[in-house]
């Protein structure tokens, strides 16, 4: 099957600005494909270009296995955004939103009608069909957000940290709904900084840094390969490095306490607690977010 | 950036255009009551005070009433506001406050249609305006019917060249209070110097060629007041060949300068 997106080489420059840099990703027809990556990592223009309204710089681009250039109107169509920044137009309320929008897709009045009644259900909004924009609480305005993405019935759904800000009554609401988009056989692409989601939601992930993938894979495959099973954690002291050092574990430190990788974390714990006398230590399942931090680093981005 | 003639480049359309015309005017149409009052009101404030009022020691001015002779500047000014206005601050706000031109760019719209759809409807606000005016004006005895009628469609043609004006400052603006500056040192002259409550004539002759030959409200002024007076004056087809060509280039100017402002 051609894939519904496939990326080569893809660049982006701002002047002197290398913001994406020569990345390859493709994405498979019917799969959550995430982005991760610190602030400022070239995610946003990623999404941008693979929506046709940032022109890359250089390498191929395909979306639909139509080359972006010269395609776009045809590719927007078939397109549904989430963008980062809410942009709904503050000049109408919720159901003129969806009907304005849905009238830069040609879609048919009847037919649009018909699309908001079920999009508004879908988003649970039906009752604030009149509201003005300005009166919508931040989660609404997301699910509002989302639901202006799925008017035109899109094969391919991008979302640009769609759960930004939301409480987690909101955030479960949205997980659910792009589940059951998935579900249609629709294929999602999305950015995030939670690193818990991604984990959720998606089937294949990159993690991004400075312009480039850093690592690709699915989530569980990731965490297995880069922080193994589990992380056992204890105080930075030189007798805990011997310690570990000894045991031949992996481990960095992470500010004032040592993180060890490891699949046995019984036999690391037992070893730092029995032979090495030591109190504060703790195991825990190895997640995402060991991974992220391992390989992007602790230092805060600009 | 390198390539001037990039300026000139010709925009690709689709009827998609109209929606964004229709976005704004679905805006307009919710707010109606504040949108009608200034056009309806304007012309009986200036006529009553400048028409009236200063025109009373003015017996006749260039062979009409005071009156008369300010009635076209009155539209035309009209004209020009509305098409200027809307696609400065308005379209300001909707672009860089609301994200309106992001959120379409997302759909099947190229930005080349929303900026033709602005410019456009920026056009439709002067023709609105127009309308309105005119069976004011006609009350007031001050425009001569039917070639008035006329005014009507011309102020479409006269809107997008002042709309187009309007977005190319749009494009080239650091922010929203340095477009002031295109207002004072552009609008308020033009407003006062392109013939619209004197005859030009009576300006020093290097003043009067700048105004014939930079001041698009000049020609309006002249093709308008030949309308309402029903009586062509000497330069009129000069003044319709100076706004064809400018309407052309900066339409052209405005939507490519947007481009380059957009695109990224
Ligand atoms: N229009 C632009 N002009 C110049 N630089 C830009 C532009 N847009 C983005 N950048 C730069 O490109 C880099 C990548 O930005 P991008 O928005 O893609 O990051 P991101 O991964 O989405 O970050 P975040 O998680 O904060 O949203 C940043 O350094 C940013 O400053
Ligand atoms: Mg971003």
């Amino acid at each position: 099957m051609t894939p519904v997106i496939e990326a080569t080489g893809l660049t982006k420059r701002f002047g002197d600005f290398t913001a994406v840099d020569h990345v390859s990703f493709r994405v498979e027809p019917g799969e959550v494909f995430g982005f991760l990556g610190p602030n400022g990592a070239g995610k946003t223009t990623t999404m941008r270009m693979i929506q046709c309204v940032s022109p890359k710089t250089e390498g191929s681009l395909r979306v639909f296995g139509m080359e972006v250039e010269g395609r776009e109107a045809e590719i927007k169509s078939q397109i549904g955004v989430v963008p980062q920044e809410n942009n709904l137009d503050p000049d109408f309320t919720v159901y003129q939103n969806l009907l304005v929008y849905s009238r830069y897709f040609d879609l048919p009045r009847p037919e649009a009608e018909a699309v908001i009644e079920e999009l508004l259900t879908f988003v649970e909004l039906t009752e604030k069909r009149d509201t003005p924009i300005e009166k919508l609480s931040g989660g609404m305005k997301r699910r509002l957000i989302l639901a202006r993405a799925l008017v035109n019935r899109p094969r391919l759904l991008i979302l640009d940290e769609p759960t930004v800000g939301l409480d987690p009554q909101a955030r479960h609401l949205i997980w659910e709904r792009l589940r059951e988009i998935r579900n249609r056989g629709n294929t999602i692409v999305l950015t995030t900084h939670y690193l818990e989601e991604a984990e959720r939601l998606c089937d294949r992930l990159v993690i991004m840094d400075r312009g480039g993938i850093l690592v690709e894979g699915p989530p569980r495959e990731l965490v297995k390969q880069h922080a193994g099973t589990h992380v056992v954690e204890a105080d930075d002291t030189p007798q805990v490095r011997a310690c570990l050092d000894r045991l031949g574990a992996r481990y960095e430190p992470m500010g004032e306490i040592l993180q060890a990788y490891t699949d046995t974390p019984r036999d690391v714990t037992r070893a730092l607690v029995g032979e090495c006398q030591l109190g504060h230590v703790a195991a825990r399942p190895a997640t995402l977010e060991d991974v992220f931090l391992r390989l992007t680093g602790r230092k805060l981005r600009e | 950036m390198s390539n001037p003639l990039g300026l000139l480049a010709l925009p690709r359309l689709t009827p998609r255009v109209f929606h964004v015309w229709q976005r704004n005017r679905d805006v307009f149409v919710k707010t109606y009551r504040v949108n009608f009052l200034p056009p309806f009101l304007e012309p009986i404030l200036y006529l009553l005070s400048l028409g009236f009022g200063v025109g009373s020691f003015i017996p006749e001015i260039a062979g009409v009433s005071y009156p008369e002779f300010i009635a076209p500047a009155l539209i035309s000014i009209t004209i020009m506001n509305a098409g200027f206005f809307e696609c400065t601050y308005a379209s300001y706000v909707r672009m860089y406050y609301q994200k309106t031109y992001d959120a379409i760019i997302a759909t099947p719209l190229t930005i080349d249609e929303v900026i033709v759809g602005e410019i456009l409807w920026g056009a439709t606000r002067a023709l609105i305006n127009t309308t309105i005016m005119l069976p004011v004006l006609f009350l007031f005895g001050v425009v001569d019917l039917p070639w008035a009628i006329l005014v009507i469609p011309f102020a479409f043609v006269a809107g997008l060249l002042f709309a187009s004006i309007g977005m190319c400052f749009t494009a080239l603006t650091p922010g929203i209070d340095t477009l002031n500056l295109p207002t004072f040192l552009f609008i308020t002259p033009m407003f006062l110097f392109s013939g619209t409550f004197f005859p030009l004539s009576l300006l020093p002759a290097p003043v009067q060629y700048l105004a014939v030959g930079l001041l698009p409200l000049t020609h309006v002024v002249t093709v308008i007041r030949s309308l309402t007076l029903g009586v062509p004056a000497t330069m009129l087809p000069f003044s319709l060949l100076w706004l064809a060509v400018a309407t052309v280039l900066l339409f052209l100017f405005s939507v490519n300068l947007m481009k380059r402002r957009l695109v990224v």
